[in-house]
């Protein structure tokens, strides 16, 4: 499932992206710890079984962002002209070593960006394949040296309705807050994301920096973050407050445990007529399964 | 005029049409025609359903002479909107079909939604109305089910935001109350 970097395949997609992406690699190689990246991920690493990526129109005009509305085509009408996501920080704190409010601009000049191809799979059984730009987040986590306590990571949205207007609706409560296992957060498929095909992250899309954990429903990777904490118990998520025997902490992509009102067995990409079968952990299994061995995933949805 | 309406009627279909051809559905057409089918089918249940009581508050009995037109659109529409979901959702699992039926209380209700309009459509022509006489009538009060069906399946089909059906519902609420209030008062009289 994976290619090697440089596959011409996962290339040709962005090649002007992946031009930039290897010069800032080569100035953060200069400059960093280059050790630490393996060199088959520079480039676009190709996670998605070399299916062609959803085009960047579809990406940015179908969105769920409930800060700027609850339905598909809201988030593209009011992000880009509400959300100001320069300048911009976000606090890594809690159960750490090093706490510390990083700038998005030290975060990119630190942390080399990456281009990897993912699919995405959102809870509604609809499904795309993105080309992210971002770094893992476990390269910003260990900078920040968890203590043994922490167990838990918990993120959280910025929370400001004159930027998102949404949150002026009680549709779900403020800010968005989502969670991760540390183990989850620190698995190298864990990203944190700045940009899309090689683009700054849209607004809409949740600019300027964003999760993408792609073994779980799309409302896991939350957007427009400003805090991560590092904490003990596990952290209260969003959707999970608002309908608790609907979304659980994990969302794994498990098409045997159906959401109560639809069945997660089948799932449409965007641009496809007729559905196709969701596969377990969203096709992670590989990476991801030995994360919840001996756990019930039904039970633990 | 019925020309006119004819066409009234038919215009989503023909947007659908248009925005279909001209790739402008948006990012998930099949959702885009799931919706705005529902929604058309929806819609013209509701038409159909006041026009009794615009005619009485009105006294413009020439309106009766649309309701036939609307009901049977409305069924249109449903008949589309059902057939989005048989083929490009479930691509004729029938066994998948059933259980959706049988376990999601929305798919329940927009199932038997249709199947109570079914009849109703069938029967609307000038024969049957003939053949069923005072029956017919009978048969037709299956209408007020359907409608509470329809706007119950908006209703649980929303992830969350629930402002759109509960504007039906209320809508809905107005017409049977109106219905109900006009009738009473003819007895009245
Ligand atoms: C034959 C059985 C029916 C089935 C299987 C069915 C199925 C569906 C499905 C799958 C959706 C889309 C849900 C989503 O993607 O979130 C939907 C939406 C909807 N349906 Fe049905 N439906 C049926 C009958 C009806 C009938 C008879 C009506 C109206 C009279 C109706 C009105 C609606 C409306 C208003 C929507 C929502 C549109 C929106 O959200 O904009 N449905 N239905």
């Amino acid at each position: 499932m994976r290619r090697a970097p440089g596959d011409p395949k996962a290339s040709e997609i962005t090649p002007e992206s992946l031009w930039l992406d290897r010069r800032s690699f080569l100035k953060a190689a200069g400059l960093a710890a280059a050790a630490a990246l393996s060199p088959r991920l520079v480039g676009a690493a190709d996670f998605a079984g070399g299916e062609k990526p959803t085009p960047l129109d579809s990406i940015t005009a179908y969105n769920n962002f409930y800060e700027f509305g609850t339905d598909k085509e809201s988030p593209a009408r009011y992000a880009p002209k509400y959300l100001k996501p320069h300048p911009w920080s976000v606090k890594v704190e809690g159960l750490v070593g090093k706490p510390k409010t990083w700038s998005i601009e030290e975060l990119s000049k630190v942390f080399p960006s990456q281009e990897r191809i993912y699919r995405l799979r959102c809870v509604e059984a609809w499904s795309a394949v993105i080309p992210w730009n971002g770094f893992p987040l476990s390269a910003l986590l260990k900078k920040a040296e968890p203590k043994a306590k922490a167990k838990y990571v918990a993120f959280q949205t910025l929370y400001d309705p004159k930027q998102m207007p949404g949150q002026n609706e009680s549709v779900l409560q403020w800010p968005y807050v989502e969670g991760l296992r540390l183990d989850e957060a620190m698995h190298d498929l864990t990203l944190l994301a700045t940009g899309i095909y090689g683009k700054p992250m849209p607004a809409q899309d949740g600019a300027p920096i964003r999760l993408v954990v792609p073994w779980k429903y799309g409302f896991k990777s939350i957007k427009s973050i400003v805090s991560i904490k590092l904490v003990e118990s596990q952290p209260p998520t969003s959707w999970n407050i608002s309908a608790p025997p609907e979304y659980g902490f994990y969302s794994n992509v498990n098409p045997e445990h159906d959401h109560p009102r639809w069945s997660q067995s089948t799932e449409r990409r965007l641009g496809e007529l007729f559905k196709r079968k969701t596969l377990m952990f969203n096709g992670y299994s590989t990476e991801v399964a030995s994360l919840y061995k001996g756990m019930d995933l039904d039970a633990n949805y | 005029m019925k020309a006119l309406l004819f066409l009234v009627c038919l215009a989503p279909l023909l947007r659908l049409g248009w925005r279909a051809f001209h790739a402008a559905l948006g990012a998930n057409p099949v959702q885009t025609v799931q919706f705005q089918t529902g929604l058309w089918a929806l819609n013209l249940l509701l038409v159909t359903l006041a026009i009794t009581p615009l005619v009485k508050l009105t006294g413009k009995s020439a309106l009766n002479k649309y309701r036939r037109m609307l009901g049977v659109f409305s069924y249109f529409y449903a008949l589309l909107h059902f057939l989005t979901y048989l083929v490009l959702d479930k691509f004729f699992d029938f066994h998948e079909i059933w259980k959706d039926v049988a376990k999601r209380l929305w798919i329940t209700a927009g199932f038997s939604c249709f199947i109570l309009l079914t009849p109703l459509a069938l029967t609307s022509t000038d024969g049957m109305i003939r053949r069923l006489g005072k029956n017919w009538g009978l048969l037709h009060r299956l209408i007020y089910p359907a409608a509470i069906l329809g706007v119950v399946h908006f209703l649980w089909l929303v992830k969350k935001d629930r402002t759109a059906p509960l504007e039906y519902a209320a809508a809905l609420a107005v017409i049977l109350g109106a219905r109900f209030v006009l009738k009473a008062s003819d007895f009245r009289r």
